[in-house]
């Protein structure tokens, strides 16, 4: 049974059209595992190979793996909370009753979304402080370094124009509080805030914006980011593998 | 390369497992070609599938957790009435502690964009490259700037009542006189490995001890007011 799966698969990779999208071919060689990885647009963000000291769940304790994951979930169930969202006043919060009370799922939805949202935001600040203890920040990889605070703050404005939303008094008042933060910048202070919010108060301007910059631009910017992060891995050197007796000159 | 006695040559003969390649080694390289061949195993399908683990292992836990518990949902957004307190998402909750001791300005703009500044800048001092243990030089000296740069520090937050910040530098400053009075020739067990720690070690565990307790303050123990409460008393 098994073999016959396995050669059903080979045929169909084997196949012509199939050949025609993906070059790498059939069979088990390591030839063929890196052309997996070399010839796809998404994954030769990655190298062909990795140290295997790099894998052992206490040099990473996969963290930056895990944050891509919250990003994905964020991403799928974002889109599909799009579907029920109208970003006006009021009828921003009515929707969120209807995800309530009158989508399939809709409650799941909305809170797989809002418990990854905070999941990603903890485990940014916990891969950068896993990223600092173990030194992984030193040059060659300084710049990824700079790059993933870059994504620190990306995250950070994700999850804070996300908060506003529900346009329930949590997330009015909780955005009211960030945004007189910003007006304390001196000279441009006021002038920021009134870019941010389209006004001078939170209103139904301050929503539009900040759900166009959570749903398209925040998100966009973040995944431009996230592919010159992984891709400075491979461009690096690999996950750093830490120090030990074999880097003679490390220190 | 004008200069043939500025680079060995090496070759690699492991032909069966890796294309046969001929190195450089300059007296520049970075320390990264000293590395021995160590074991590798192939990205796919190894490395995809262990992160490919990884990220359904926390997918199950984050859909138990949202059949388990509700998002937040409060009352239709209303500019009229001002909910007592008024607090920002948690990751801001220790900004938002600050700002209830320092002005806007310094708690909101000027410390935050500090603490930006400071993470970008980690590797480009040599300093923290290096990371040498603290005390390992220049003991007196530096212990010297140390015993002045803590005083000061603390008078400067004893001046604006920032107790709740004033107590983990405290203890993070214990412990780095722990690691100085160790001696020099301990290198095992903790307070060998305390004394190994360089300066940016110290720095990054003051300011992770710091975000932890401010936000955590700010989320649990600030009421009505930014009064203090004790949690479990209400």
């Amino acid at each position: 049974m098994a073999n016959t799966l396995d050669r059903l698969v080979d045929q169909v990779r084997e196949n012509r059209i199939w050949r025609s999208i993906f070059r790498s071919g059939s069979g088990e060689s390591n030839l063929r595992r890196s052309l997996f990885v070399q010839q796809n647009v998404f994954l030769h963000l990655f190298s062909v190979k990795a140290r295997k000291r790099t894998l052992e769940f206490s040099a990473t304790w996969y963290l930056g793996a895990l944050t891509f994951g919250t990003f994905l979930i964020l991403v799928i169930t974002g889109i599909l909370l799009m579907l029920y969202y109208h970003p006006s006043v009021p009828q921003a919060y009515a929707d969120m009753k209807d995800l309530q009370f009158v989508v399939s799922s809709g409650v799941f939805l909305r809170n797989l979304h809002r418990w990854s949202a905070h999941a990603m935001v903890f485990l940014v600040f916990a891969h950068m402080f896993k990223v600092f203890y173990r030194g992984a920040y030193r040059p060659p990889r300084e710049f990824n370094w700079v790059i993933g605070v870059v994504l620190l703050l990306m995250t950070l404005l994700l999850s804070y124009t996300g908060y506003l939303l529900p346009w329930d008094q949590l997330a009015f008042w909780a955005v009211t509080v960030g945004s007189n933060i910003a007006s304390a910048v001196p000279v441009i202070g006021a002038k920021m805030r009134f870019l941010m919010l389209g006004g001078t108060a939170v209103n139904a301007n301050a929503l539009l914006r900040f759900y166009v910059l959570h749903c398209v631009v925040l998100p966009l910017a973040a995944i431009v980011f996230i592919a010159i992060h992984f891709w400075r891995i491979r461009k690096d050197g690999g996950i750093y593998p830490g120090e030990s007796p074999a880097e003679g000159g490390a220190k | 390369m004008s200069d043939p006695k500025d680079f060995v040559a090496v070759v690699d003969s492991d032909v069966r497992k890796t294309p046969r390649r001929i190195a450089f080694i300059t007296k520049r390289t970075s320390p990264q070609v000293h590395v021995k061949d160590e074991e590798r195993v192939m990205t796919y399908p190894e490395v995809f599938f262990r992160t490919a683990v990884a990220i359904e292992v926390l997918t199950i836990l984050l859909v138990i957790i949202s059949l388990r518990w509700n998002a937040p949902l409060e009352g239709l957004a209303d500019p009229m009435h001002t909910p007592n307190p008024a607090k920002a998402p948690w990751y801001f909750l220790g900004l938002q502690e600050l700002l209830h001791y320092f002005p806007p300005v310094v708690a909101g703009v000027l410390i935050p964009g500090l603490v930006v500044m400071a993470l970008i800048v980690i590797p480009y001092f040599n300093i923290n490259v290096e990371a040498e243990g603290l005390w390992l030089r220049d003991k007196a000296k530096r212990l010297r700037i140390f015993g002045i740069v803590v005083v000061l520090f603390c008078i400067f937050l004893a001046v604006f009542d920032v107790w709740v910040a004033l107590v983990p530098t405290l203890i993070v400053a214990a412990f780095m006189l722990l690691a100085a009075q160790t001696p020099p020739q301990t290198t095992r067990g903790f307070r060998g490995w305390l004394a190994s720690k360089p300066l940016s070690f110290w720095i990054m565990t003051w300011f992770l001890f710091e975000l932890v307790v401010l936000t955590a303050i700010g989320t649990f123990f600030r009421g009505p007011g930014w009064s203090w409460v004790w949690p479990w008393r209400t």
